[in-house]
């Protein structure tokens, strides 16, 4: 395993579930699965001292170490990450914010092709996750399940008898696990279908969250449909669930943006055209802006509306506009008025000469 | 009756029965109701806050709660209290500690009190062998803090003991003295 390595090497690439490739990637970003666990002989984080936390730290990386297919994961002690380093790997959904912005020691283990990472001290001692672009539950379950193997290996987890694996949070408890499918949804959020939509997901224990949600304002119509219940059914049926939701979703927004174009193609080329012309000229834009018509560029892209631009790129400029990477791929830090004039001159940069009108090939 | 957010008439009623303050009625106009309607579904923290909220109200009197918010792990300490505030645990054993408590939130969370998924391939040492560990490392810090380097000493050879799976304790304790720092 490789120790604190420097993270900047990661910012001009993206991480393999932003591909854009994988079954139903036009609407299904990626597919993610985590697994909660817990060390048996320590208490849970909320009654952790700081030895103890040290403590856990040092006997998972020593598991890890041993790992013979770990010799290129990079173990990384977020305590002694900048801020914005922080905030760059919760951009790239590596670590959570919670981890990001708790205290003491913790770390995350990040493989190179940033498919999996395993926090440690975050809610729980270890949250393993792994990450597939497009819609590859089944996969990313047997990724995960022989992450698990491996890592188990000479640490004892708390399991209890009747419940299973035990969390610090009696909502994770059993399998621990959390499938998330997310989901890029303009056309039920155009049609404002899309609370409709919802409500009736909840009757069948499934739950959907907005990308970085911050509150409940939702940016970028990305939604994460995932698995509400823990315990009582094995690890392959949640998955399932949450598998055979996702295909229901895909045919609603396939028929919204349908009844998008039946009702005026002229109106949604030229809505999907506006939004790419807006990026590639303006000269200073916010980071919610700029989610905002980069949505409608990508639907645009899926519908062969825009024919200039790679859906590869759009998943890119949808991470690498945000504030962290945005910092991090300038090269220094920026102040947010700073930030938008950046972003704006990014945007432009990776855009230009792909359809942006006459002006800028000039 | 005018919506209770802007100006505009208040065509939908809604009853919130869920709220932990108990039953709450808004009256709200078309865009107001979607909003609220829409709303991010309530982190975990919220929903087993007000799913015990829920249930604590059902069939118990003050004085019975005041009990059992007053009882406490002897594992790691956490009251019931603590948990109810934080909707977090202090360490599994609270799960068999607490269980008579805990068992009506976890089938109102999960419909279910049985776990019928992986179980990890090692044969675990038993529950009371890691809640003796997790109960000396609480113990080790209280004697740290009180300056009791001796006792501290003599329950981290027993913590060590426990470790290299020898209950008896003697001879790693023995073993262990030497490396005091």
């Amino acid at each position: 395993m490789l120790q604190n390595e420097k993270l900047d090497e990661l910012a001009g690439r993206c991480g393999e579930w932003l591909r854009g490739t994988g079954p139903e990637s036009d609407i299904v970003i990626s597919s993610r699965i985590r697994l909660a666990r817990n060390l048996g002989d320590f208490p849970f984080i909320r009654r952790c001292t700081t030895e103890d936390r040290m403590a856990i730290e040092r006997t998972v990386a020593a598991r890890m170490n041993k790992i013979q297919e770990w010799n290129h994961v990079r173990y990384v002690s977020v305590g002694e990450l900048s801020e914005v380093d922080r905030q760059f790997l919760v951009e790239r959904q590596l670590i959570s914010r919670e981890l990001s912005e708790s205290e003491g020691p913790r770390a995350v283990a990040i493989d190179p092709n940033e498919q999996f990472s395993v926090m440690v001290n975050e809610e729980d001692h270890l949250r393993l996750q792994v990450m597939h672009s497009g819609l590859d539950l089944s996969k990313a379950w047997e990724q995960i399940n022989h992450l698990d193997d491996l890592l188990e290996g000479a640490i004892s987890y708390a399991v209890h008898p009747k419940y299973g694996y035990l969390t610090a949070c009696p909502t994770n408890v059993g399998t621990g696990l959390r499938v998330s499918v997310m989901m890029h949804l303009p056309a039920l959020v155009i049609t404002r279908q899309i609370d409709k939509v919802f409500r009736s997901l909840q009757k069948i224990s499934v739950t959907v969250r907005g990308l970085y949600g911050e509150g409940s304002q939702f940016t970028g119509d990305f939604y994460q449909v995932s698995n509400q219940i823990t315990l009582g059914k094995s690890e392959q049926e949640l998955v399932e669930q949450v598998g055979e939701v996702v295909p229901v979703l895909i045919d609603y927004e396939r028929r919204a943006r349908q009844f998008l174009v039946d009702q005026s193609e002229q109106d949604l080329h030229d809505d999907v055209s506006r939004a790419l012309g807006i990026l590639c000229t303006a000269k200073k834009i916010s980071s919610e802006e700029t989610m905002h018509y980069l949505s409608k560029v990508r639907m645009g892209v899926n519908l062969g509306l825009i024919n200039t631009v790679p859906v590869k790129k759009i998943n890119e400029l949808f991470i690498h506009t945000q504030p962290a990477h945005l910092q991090k791929l300038h090269g220094r830090l920026l102040g947010s008025s700073d930030r938008n004039v950046q972003r704006a001159s990014y945007l432009q940069q990776h855009l230009s000469g792909e359809d942006c009108g006459p002006a800028e090939r000039n | 009756m005018k919506c209770q957010h802007c100006e505009k008439p208040a065509t939908f009623h809604i009853t919130e029965l869920t709220d932990p303050e108990g039953p709450k009625v808004m009256h709200l106009c078309e865009d107001h109701a979607r909003g609220f309607l829409s709303q991010e579904s309530p982190s975990p923290i919220a929903s087993v806050a007000s799913a015990l909220a829920k249930q604590l109200k059902l069939g118990q009197t003050k004085e019975e709660l005041a009990e059992l918010d007053r009882k406490a792990c002897p594992v790691c300490g956490i009251t019931f209290y603590e948990f109810r505030n934080a909707g977090r645990l202090g360490c599994p054993y609270d799960y068999t500690h607490f269980q008579s408590d805990l068992e009506p939130l976890l089938s109102n969370i999960h419909d279910s009190l049985e776990h019928h998924g992986k179980r990890p391939k090692r044969a675990a040492p038993t529950a009371d062998r890691q809640a003796h560990a997790i109960q000396l490392r609480r113990e080790m810090d209280e004697a740290v803090e009180r300056e009791d380097y001796e006792r501290a000493s003599e329950i981290r050879d027993q913590l060590l003991a426990l470790e290299s799976g020898d209950d008896s304790g003697g001879a790693a304790a023995a073993a262990s003295e030497s490396e005091e720092d």
